[in-house]
This record gives structure tokens, sequence and C-alpha cells, in this order.
């Protein structure tokens, strides 16, 4: 706590962070909402939300095609989001950011246009243990339809990655590895940098679902030198619906478009279409051009907190957490990595996750409930769900607090 | 608040279900599925004349999925497969409209209070869905609330 205290002295101050929330000001059945599934989707801030109102009110219009001053006002302000991506992601130029409609979006993608092209019949594609169905099921479809193999990188019991079995299941006929950078299920952060020089060394691409990382900490695509990294909007503070994929600009010029239509050509006829160049290649029909400019507000805000700041604020509220639920008797933490994002997922003897969620609920908290789109993962902890409870840097140990009693009130009534 | 979802005799058949076990003599069985929490449910019976004899569950699940079943197996002996069926639409009924709840229900009503809670209705009507499943014959694999 007195790091917390020291953060807030530092001009890390939660209290002023969430007057900017404004639906943290609200109470639920009520109690004050105590919002706890920020990896579910995370909260907006006024910046985001006024963001997307003006462009509603003053500069709506279609981008990159009228030469009137209204469409010129919505192609800059969505081209400059792409421009703030580049930075928030440390790519090389901004040919190298797509827009999508979400990490989701930004998998199949890659799946699709690379995939396609590139796996053949008895290829490899390594995946993890650790996976949200998003990175597992394109990856099944795409290995279908090529007869290749799917692969899976194993975890031991606190749910870290096993590094040696991975290095086991690399081979020359691994084409791609596809992981996510921090765990939705059970918050386990993978060495992003390490799995991805090994697939290097075996002549594989990565793919890196950043979908749970780009909330939390400092990406750079360069330092981590990943082929393929995408993350959603609604989990950056930004609206949904809209996402970014970075790739290396060699590998997507050399990929065929995901999708035709508007915006992504060059010329048209009845007998032959080209393309447009990159980025655009990948981008056909009107896109979500207010989620765009609302998500360049969501990446001004966090590079504004600090994305190391933030992580730092985390990580000591992770700690509180994580000490004040032990306390518990009878709950069990699942997903115990020593590297680990701010996620607390877990299980109460005889409890099932969904009663523990409604009755959580009734006191005005938020988690959430379920198999958290990761059922492999379940399995191999042998539940069929959790409750998770996942911090954001506008949650409070008051908060963490609440949750306690809260979780007390639940064995009160289950005993 | 939540007492009226989780009320007494709901917490103990949660706690403490009734005719859960599985059925060596059966001649109706069905699996049931909820892919949103992973509840599963295994449904047997055994119908003579058109009349169910014995009835019986094991499965895993949240408190109102649980004492669901054990109360659906408690009022479904002695009772014909339409009285059965007649009974699922008066359970449902009484989950989703505001229709007052008929005296045929009995101890069933206690589960009124999740109209309130949106969320949990397919809880509280797995059991009946494999109901359904296990009464019609259909022996496809599992019934799923979705």
């Amino acid at each position: 706590m007195s790091t917390l205290t020291k953060m807030a002295s530092a001009g890390f101050d939660v209290e002023q962070i969430r007057a900017e929330f404004p639906v943290l000001r609200q109470t639920i059945h009520g109690k004050p909402l105590v919002y706890l599934d920020s990896a579910a989707t995370a909260q907006k801030p006024y910046a985001v939300i006024e963001a997307i109102r003006k462009f509603h009110e003053v500069d709506c219009a279609n981008i990159h095609r009228g030469v009137h001053e209204l469409s010129q006002r919505s192609t800059e302000a969505y081209e400059a989001t792409r421009v703030k991506a580049k930075r928030f992601l440390n790519a090389r130029s901004t040919e190298e950011v797509i827009f999508v409609r979400g990490a989701t979006e930004g998998i199949n993608l890659v799946a699709s246009s690379w995939g396609r092209r590139n796996v053949k019949e008895g290829d490899e594609i390594i995946i993890s243990a650790l996976e949200h169905h998003s990175n597992i099921v394109p990856w099944q479809i795409l290995a279908e339809e090529k007869g290749a193999k799917l692969r899976v990188i194993p975890m031991n019991s606190r749910g870290e990655l096993l590094l040696e079995e991975y290095e086991k299941l690399l081979n020359p006929r691994t084409r791609i590895v596809a992981f996510c950078h921090v765990s939705n299920a059970l918050g386990t952060i993978n060495p992003a940098r390490e799995m991805i020089e090994m697939a290097h060394r075996a002549g594989a691409l990565a793919l890196v679902d950043g979908a749970q990382a780009a909330p939390h900490m400092k990406v750079d695509v360069q330092a981590l030198d990943a082929d393929f990294y995408t993350f959603s909007g609604h989990k950056v503070c930004g609206p949904t619906g809209i996402g970014i994929l970075y790739g290396k600009a060699e590998l997507l010029d050399a990929m065929p478009p995901y999708q035709g239509g508007g915006d992504m050509i060059r010329t048209v006829t009845f007998e032959k279409t080209t393309y447009n160049d990159l980025p655009y290649k990948f981008e056909a029909g009107t896109p979500n051009i207010a989620g765009g400019i609302g998500l360049g507000a969501a990446l001004d805000y966090l590079t504004r907190l600090g994305l190391d700041a933030i992580a730092t604020y985390e990580h000591h509220l992770l700690a509180y957490g994580t000490e004040a639920l032990s306390q518990i008797s009878g709950l069990r933490l699942i997903g115990t990595a020593r590297q680990k994002a701010a996620v607390l997922s877990f299980v109460i003897d005889g409890i099932h996750p969904h009663d523990i969620g409604t009755v959580l609920d009734r006191q005005g908290i938020a988690v959430r409930t379920g198999h958290h789109c990761a059922q492999p993962v379940m399995d191999a902890f042998h539940i069929p769900a959790t409750t998770r409870a996942s911090l954001a840097f506008y949650n409070t140990p008051a908060e963490i607090d609440a949750l306690v009693a809260g979780l007390q009130k639940v064995k009160e009534i289950f005993s | 608040m939540v007492d009226e979802l989780y009320q007494e005799i709901i917490l103990d058949h949660s706690k403490r279900p009734r005719n859960c076990r599985s059925m060596e003599d059966a001649n109706r069985k069905a699996e049931g599925y909820n892919p949103l929490c992973g509840d599963r449910l295994n449904l047997f019976l055994k119908v003579e004349n058109g009349v169910v004899q014995d009835a019986s569950f094991v499965g895993s699940g949240c408190a109102i999925s649980t004492a669901s079943a054990s109360l659906m197996t408690e009022s479904l002996k002695g009772k014909s497969s339409e009285e059965a069926l007649q009974l699922l639409d008066r359970f449902h009924q009484l989950l989703t409209s505001d229709v007052p709840p008929g005296k045929e229900l009995g101890k069933l009503v206690v589960f009124g209070g999740v109209r309130e809670y949106p969320a949990r209705v397919k809880c509280a009507t797995l059991a009946w869905h494999t109901l359904k499943s296990a009464l019609n014959g259909a022996n496809a694999g599992p019934v799923t609330t979705e």
C-alpha cells in the first residue's frame, strides 16, 4: 500500500484518474460500482468519449475520397490514429499499421491471407495452451483446409508455458508460431521476445496476440522482432469494433488482400483489378471511422499516463490483491505465473463461479465468470470455469477490499 | 436482494441435491450442456406405461442449475409424459413472463426469483431442456441451452 501512496505523490493519482471515467461514478444495486472486468473491456475516459462525439457532431464525413472540408478533417483525424498506433507499438512506418475490427480480426487476417498462401499440406502451426479461442480457431480452420498440423505448447501448473517443450515442437515444417503476449484467463506474461527468437531460429514466423498486453505494458514490436502483433481498441480504453494489426512491411507486401472492396483497390475493370498500396490493401470498405478516432484518443490517454507507470501501479495492485485473496479459506488462485499481469482468476471450494458472480454483482462488483473463451485452459486445470477479477490502473486497493468483503458474503450464503 | 434468488429451498437442494445418482435401468436418457458456463447434466428417467416412475441426474453446475435439476426430478415422479411437458411450459413461463404461477408448479415457484436475473435463466432451464430431449427420445448428442 505504501508504494501506492508513494505513486500518488509521484503524480499517479488514481482518484484524479477515476474522475476522468464517468462510468465509474455510479451505484449498482445501491452499492458503488466496483469494476473488475477490464480484461473483458476497459472503461472509457472523457477524452475518448469526447473525441467520438466531436467526430459525429463536427467532422462527420467519409474518408479517403471527398475533396470537401469535412472529408479532409475526418481523413486527417482517422489517419492521425495510424501515426499514434505506429508510435504506440514502435513500428517502422505507418504502412505496417492496419486497422482491423479487433485482435480477433487481426489474427483472422493473417491466418487467411498469409496462411492460405504460405501454409501447405504437412506444414505445422504452433499455438500455446494459454490461447483465447480467437487464437485457436482461425489456425484450426487453416490447418484443416490445408492438411497442416496444429501443435500446442504445454504449460505447467502455474500457467507458465514450458519453453523446453516448445523447443522440441519447432522443426523445419513449422511455418508460424501464434501465442498471446499475456493470457486473458490467467494473466501469465509470456517471454515473447525469447519465444519469437526461437521461432525465427527454426525458420518460422511469429504472431503475437497482444489484446491483454497492450493495456498493461509498453510494447515495442521492433525490440520483440514480432512478425505480426495485434490488439483491440476496446481493451486499451478505446471503443469496440476497432483494433490494430502490425505486420512487417515486407510480409504484408507479399500477402494477398484479405477482403475485396472499395479503398483497397487502385484500378478496377471487369477484367483486372490492381490493389492499393499498404496499408490500404487490407482495408476494404468504409471503416469504423469514429472508432479509429476514439482509439487515437485512447492511445494518447494511455501514453500521457505512461505505460511504465501503469504497469508499476498495476503490479502493486496485483500483489495487494493476491495477498488479500490468499487469506480467504477455500479459495484457490488459478494462474500463479511468476510474470503476471493484473488478473486474479480463482475458484472457491464447492461454490460455482456463476453463483459467485451473481452475489458479487448484487454488491456492485463486476467480475467475469465462466471459461473466458479459453476452454482448453479450463480443461488443463480440470475446472469448468473460474471467477476472474481483472484490474486496471483506475482500480484501487479499497476495491480489492470490497471484493474480499463480497466474497465473505458469498461464503456466508453458500456455506 | 440476492436472497430472493437464493431462497432457502434452492440453497438446500443445491447443497444436498435429491435424486443425484445415475440409474442402471433407465429407459430414457439425455445429456444437457450449457456452453456459456460449462454446466453439464445427465438425466435418467424410467417411464412405464407413459408415466415417470423414477427420475435422477448427475452433473456439475451452479447452485441454480443443481437445485433446478433436483427439484425437477422430485416433481416428475408419478407424472405422465404429457403432464411433464406441460410442467416444463409452466416453468418456462414462470421464468420469462409476469403471468402469475399456477398451483401445479408446487415447490418450483421458488425459481420465480430467477426472472430478475436474465443471465441466470439458462441455468434454471438446463435440466428442463434435457427433460424435453429425454422424453422426445432425441438421442442425437447433448442438448444445449443455446
